[in-house]
């Protein structure tokens, strides 16, 4: 089929890419780092685990695995946001920046299609980078920390196979959360053509959103703030797991995804091409 | 089948129109929202070798750009080989070669790998062949010993070169090529020009767009001429000369008299400069306007009967090179 054939020759424009690379390279170092400097803190029992974050924190002396959950909602915050964000306002924009956009439109590459394979790309690449944090994560975990049978926020003990699973599940929720905001980047990024301008559009929309979402007089809006919902994968690490919660997370992606998409298609297949 | 027919196409860039950027080399006019293409019915026989001509800004790439999709006429209609456009443009442009305004490449790729990844982004070519036909459009602009070179270190020329070469990935019925030899040495665009001879030879109609009448002059058959968005001339180049009237011009120490002999054989346009005299030949035989000069005791020191240069019949339509228009 001439379409994946097409995403293989984007991929490996993408994973080429010596600064794509380096995103990733820098993503993956995060988690070793967070490891070591836990392993130096040791953390364990300092306060009463009121929020998310501070119960994983707690766990994790305890367990190797839950470096995962600490280095997600860590580079949750920022990096993830930024890798994605490269990524996504850079591909319309960077190759109209190039020039390349005109070429490929009069290849013919079809429009709709070529917004498909980038969408496409964004999602592999914000998936790719959820996993490699997952992955080091693990690795780090479990050279730095004991590793068993996992205790869930709730209370009761999973296999380590079963956590396992709920590592990889956690991983997928995450790249959901980057899916969407990849999908915020592709509109953004039909609508400049500079790449670096799409990039820090996107980054700003991201920290307002954080931002808002942290005040309590506008608490009322945060759910509907493309952000809320990213870290509500802990409801994953409960049993039963707190699906009204994660449902509502994957909503919020879901919409956000077909907005923007939508968004990006208008624009891109009205819009003339003068780069 | 017409190879491009164009009705009443135009484009005028308003300020929704132009809120794509700043990187298409607009003219001062489009950008006070006026109109960049006007109502122009191009015709481009199957064949031909095309040149459209016009001054930088008269809406050549404009033009270029509704063709191949990029942009949308504000009215009129297009078709490229018969198909519409822009509705049909995934139907029709694998068979259209193009250059739109420079080369434009991922400086971080090789000139193979970018040919590469236009043909992978083509929905009806052979992945199969695809080694084969980039080695042969590289081999075909002399760009095979640069092939795993990255486009970031080739030359001017060679981009030039590399970007002929994918409009050449696959058998093509028209190849557009916007202004093939800007920024070209005399050597690029004598081997760009020999490059258009040979794609021409094999059938391939070519519609070239240049602001330079003498660069295309030599290997086109057809013209079409361009001035502030409009079409002032289109058809075959020996047409185009027809319409610069012949001049008969007089060599002597006394013009003045020899126009009165010239406007009383009745001849059009009848001046004096520079020490001659000249008037439009019209049907007037040049042995009798001659003797008839001779007879009139006038002292002729040349005679010639002259034909106006296509340079001149250029700049008579599309303005002298300094001439702004005021738009």
């Amino acid at each position: 089929m001439t379409w994946v054939r097409f995403f293989r020759s984007e991929l490996r424009l993408v994973f080429g890419r010596k600064r794509n690379l380096g995103l990733l390279a820098v993503t993956a170092a995060f988690p070793v780092l967070i490891g070591i400097a836990l392993k130096i803190a040791a953390p364990h029992g300092r306060n009463g685990g009121a929020n998310s974050d501070a119960a994983f924190f707690n766990q994790l002396a305890g367990n190797g695995v839950f470096l995962t959950f600490i280095a997600l909602s860590s580079l949750l915050l920022l990096v993830l946001p930024v890798v994605v964000s490269v990524v996504a306002g850079d591909s319309i924009a960077g190759e109209a920046g190039y020039g390349t956009l005109r070429y490929l439109l009069a290849v013919p590459a079809g429009r709709t299609r070529l917004l498909t394979v980038k969408y496409a790309t964004v999602v592999v690449f914000g998936l790719c980078a959820s996993f490699v944090v997952s992955a080091v994560a693990l690795v780090v975990g479990a050279a730095l920390f004991p590793v068993g049978p996992v205790t869930l926020l709730s209370g009761q003990t999973d296999s380590l196979p079963l956590g396992l699973l709920r590592v990889l599940f956690v991983t997928l929720y995450v790249a959901a959360a980057l899916a969407a905001l990849g999908a915020i980047g592709l509109a953004i990024s039909t609508l400049t053509e500079h790449g670096i301008g799409a990039i820090a559009a996107v980054m700003i929309l991201v920290v307002t959103s954080e931002v808002v979402d942290n005040v309590p007089q506008l608490a009322a809006v945060g759910p509907y703030l493309p952000t809320h919902w990213w870290v509500s994968f802990d409801s994953l690490l409960r049993a039963p797991v707190e699906t009204s919660v994660l449902l509502r997370g994957l909503l919020s992606f879901a919409v956000y995804t077909v907005l923007f998409c939508s968004l990006a298609w208008a624009r891109f297949t009205s819009a003339d091409v003068t780069s | 089948m017409t190879a491009i027919a164009t009705e009443g196409l135009t484009k005028r860039f308003g300020a929704r129109g132009a809120s794509g950027g700043a990187g298409g080399r607009p003219s001062a006019g489009q950008q006070r929202g006026q109109l960049a293409v006007d109502h122009i019915d191009l015709v481009v026989p199957p064949g031909s070798v095309y040149g459209f001509l016009g001054p930088n800004g008269s809406g050549k790439t404009t033009t270029i750009r509704m063709l191949l999709g990029l942009a949308y006429p504000t009215s009129g209609t297009a078709a490229v080989l018969g198909v519409p456009i822009p509705d049909g443009v995934t139907r029709v442009l694998h068979k259209v070669g193009s250059l739109v305004e420079g080369p434009a490449f991922y400086p971080f790729l090789s000139g193979a790998a970018n040919l590469a990844r236009y043909d992978a982004a083509d929905q009806t070519a052979d992945p199969g062949t695809a080694r084969a036909r980039i080695g042969a459009a590289l081999d075909r602009v002399g760009l095979l010993p640069a092939a795993g070179k990255r486009y970031r270190h080739y030359s001017l020329g060679m981009k030039q070169r590399l970007a002929i070469a994918a409009g050449l990935l696959r058998p093509r019925e028209l190849i557009i090529l916007d202004e093939p030899t800007n920024g070209l040495d005399p050597q690029g665009t004598r081997e760009v020009r020999s490059l258009i001879r040979q794609i021409a030879a094999d059938g391939t109609t070519v519609f070239v767009s240049s602001h330079l009448l003498a660069e295309v002059e030599q290997i086109c058959t057809h013209v079409g001429v361009m001035r502030t968005g409009r079409l002032v001339f289109q058809g075959p180049l020996p047409e185009l000369r027809r319409t610069g009237a012949v001049r008969v011009r007089v060599q002597t120490a006394d013009p003045e008299a020899a126009v009165k002999v010239l406007a009383g054989l009745e001849l059009a346009q009848a001046q004096a400069a520079d020490g001659e005299a000249s008037a439009i030949l019209g049907d007037a035989e040049p042995e009798r306007v001659c003797a008839e000069l001779v007879h009139a005791g006038i002292g002729v020191r040349g005679f010639g009967v002259v034909a106006p240069s296509l340079e001149d019949l250029f700049v008579g339509l599309t303005g002298e090179g300094f001439e702004v228009d005021g738009r």
